[in-house]
């Protein structure tokens, strides 16, 4: 089976290194999502697999030929044709034939809830409603491997679990699925995660291969403690320790953000010494 | 106020381009406008023919140079001479007194010319003067076809410089890139508007010139097309190479301007080619407007055929061929990230 993605992938703009030796392989009917901060590199990712940018080294597998729907971080919509002229071009630049654009345009409005604003403006429309949009002309010539930027950034809660559902029913249906995103509930859906800090790779796997990464424990308390690896949880306090338990914590089931959150401060240590 | 002023300074010096054009330009204009703004002619070549041409040749005052002497030519001949834009004027030997005919459409030469001959007649009182094509140098006559190529100048460069610098603030640069469009589709197709309308543009300001301005329409519609055609591609080709390197719409204008200005000043389409200075006058030479002036005049007010418009419209080729070849390597760069990765392994 084809598995779609990077493999070491090294990428430098400028004198910046913005992804360091990164590889993330998903195969179809599965869904691959790149989490991390701001500037983590999850742009540069998904334009490295969409062959937007040129890596240094390492390589990069996509489908042949324009077997791949891409939708970049701006949603991609054009903000002066219709909801239905922005995915009739698609259609016509992708040569779908006028029948199966119909029906398939149908199909994708009725997905994301847009049918009734086909002859509005992409400029016209709200943030969430324009990311639905790019999502949809992305997914309109059935493509092999999709790959979404942030396609749930600005969303409501409502319309990101619609998304979740198309791209779930996207992947079920035999495409490879590459999102990334800055909601770690996102990431316990998929099927890989790349968790990504400043251009490299803090940990990538099942979401219970990404659990089990983590070093030590993460430990609860209900004041500050003014420890070294500590983050406000809440209402209380959360410490990770790789050695001896600090005294007075609860030890506590890590979720993903806490695994994330302790990965970054592992790295940081690492690069301290 | 203080906190204002210094986060302009800040703004202005990071916008180096607008920085530069405002410090360079008026040095730049200045400089040209020097040696380019002059409606003075020194110099008008003519021809001289008949029977007596070798004995007027050397009757001619010397502003005007002799550039060829045909004494089995006639009036038919020397009419031929000016409408193919080889001389400014011919003077016509032979019957009872010679015949000085001058090409109006180069209205500053023509005027010279006139001035000339007018002097002349006080020794040669037999000398007649006929003024061709454009009887009364009128100003509107020569002007207005060119005036055809500004404003297709505005629409092709201008305007479409904004294409490609809107596609990539709005961010569906790369969408276009990662779809199955080769380069020359995205050139095309980015024109393809931006040429119909220039087209009706030109139709419009053209039929205006001729219906409200009495400017004649003497050639052929379709060596005007031809033209048209070769330089809306120019104009059109610059405007996307300026699109391709501008990061914003401020940008894009800005350069759009530094090259339609010199077209307007330096094409000929003001003033003569022939009284600029010789440190300007080759940058003429390179710019597109200054031969669509040449094709433009030449065909609505002389009627010049074809084959003298040859080389202005062979040039518009090929400065058409290279805007062509510059957009469609731009866009290759833009695209062509996705085309090297299509397919597999990076």
């Amino acid at each position: 089976m084809d598995r779609w993605g990077l493999e070491s992938v090294t990428v430098r703009i400028g004198g910046t290194t913005a992804l360091d030796g990164v590889s993330i392989a998903v195969g179809v009917g599965e869904v691959g999502v790149v989490v991390g901060g701001d500037g983590a590199g999850k742009t540069t990712a998904a334009r490295a697999i969409a062959g937007l940018v040129i890596p240094s080294a390492g390589s990069v597998r996509r489908p042949e030929g324009k077997r791949v729907g891409y939708q970049s971080s701006g949603s991609g919509v054009w903000p002066d044709l219709t909801v239905s002229e922005n995915l009739s071009f698609v259609g016509a630049a992708f040569r779908i034939g006028s029948a199966d654009l119909a029906r398939r345009t149908d199909q994708l409005l009725a997905a994301t809830e847009l049918g009734s604003a086909r002859d509005r403006l992409g400029a016209n429309l709200s943030g969430g409603m324009r990311r639905k949009l790019g999502v949809a002309m992305a997914l309109l010539a059935r493509p092999l491997l999709l790959i979404l930027d942030e396609p749930t950034t600005g969303v409501d809660p409502v319309s990101r679990f619609e998304l979740w559902r198309l791209v779930s029913q996207t992947a079920a249906d035999g495409t490879a699925v590459v999102m990334t995103t800055t909601y770690l509930d996102e990431a316990e859906r998929a099927t890989t995660i790349l968790a990504l800090d400043a251009g490299r790779t803090l940990v990538v796997g099942t979401p219970e291969q990404v659990k089990a990464s983590l070093p030590g424990r993460v430990y609860s308390f209900d004041h500050d403690v003014h420890a070294t690896h500590q983050w406000r949880r809440g209402a209380s306090w959360r410490v990770w320790s790789a050695g001896d338990p600090p005294p007075g914590g609860r030890p506590v089931a890590s979720d993903l953000s806490d695994v994330l959150i302790a990965a970054a401060m592992a790295v940081d240590d690492e690069e301290a010494q | 106020m203080w906190a204002m002023v210094v986060k302009e300074f800040r703004q202005v010096r990071r916008d180096r381009r607008t920085l530069a054009m405002m410090i360079l330009m008026p040095v730049v204009l200045l400089v040209v406008f020097g040696y380019a703004a002059s409606f003075d002619v020194s110099h008008v070549d003519v021809a001289v023919m008949g029977p007596a041409a070798e004995s007027m040749s050397t009757q001619v005052p010397d502003r005007l140079v002799v550039d060829r002497i045909d004494p089995a030519g006639g009036r038919d001949e020397a009419v031929d001479l000016l409408r193919r834009g080889k001389v400014v004027a011919v003077v016509v030997t032979g019957g009872d007194s010679p015949t000085i005919l001058v090409d109006g459409s180069e209205l500053f030469a023509a005027r010279a010319v006139v001035q000339a001959a007018t002097l002349l007649q006080r020794e040669m009182p037999g000398l007649t003067i006929e003024v061709l094509f454009n009887p009364t140098l009128d100003t509107s006559t020569v002007l207005v076809p060119g005036l055809g190529g500004l404003i297709l100048l505005f629409v092709g460069t201008v305007i479409t410089s904004l294409g490609v610098v809107r596609e990539r603030q709005a961010g569906t640069l790369e969408q276009l890139a990662v779809m199955p469009l080769r380069p020359r589709d995205v050139f095309v197709g980015k024109v393809a508007p931006y040429f119909g309308v220039a087209a009706v543009d030109l139709i419009i300001v053209l039929l205006i010139g001729t219906l409200l301005f009495d400017v004649p329409f003497n050639g052929s519609v379709f060596t005007l097309a031809l033209g048209s055609v070769l330089f809306l591609f120019v104009t059109l080709g610059v405007g996307v190479v300026i699109s391709s390197v501008s990061e914003n719409q401020g940008q894009a204008i800005q350069l759009a301007l530094m090259t339609l200005l010199p077209q307007v000043l330096l094409s000929g389409l003001i003033f003569p080619l022939s009284s600029m200075g010789p440190g300007v006058r080759w940058i003429g030479y390179l710019l597109p407007l200054t031969y669509f002036n040449q094709v433009a005049r030449g065909v609505m007010v002389r009627g010049a055929p074809f084959d003298s418009l040859l080389v202005p419209l062979g040039l518009l080729a090929v400065l058409g061929a290279l805007a062509f070849t510059l957009s469609v390597a731009r866009f290759r760069g833009f695209l062509g990230a996705g085309e090297a990765h299509r397919g597999g392994g990076a």
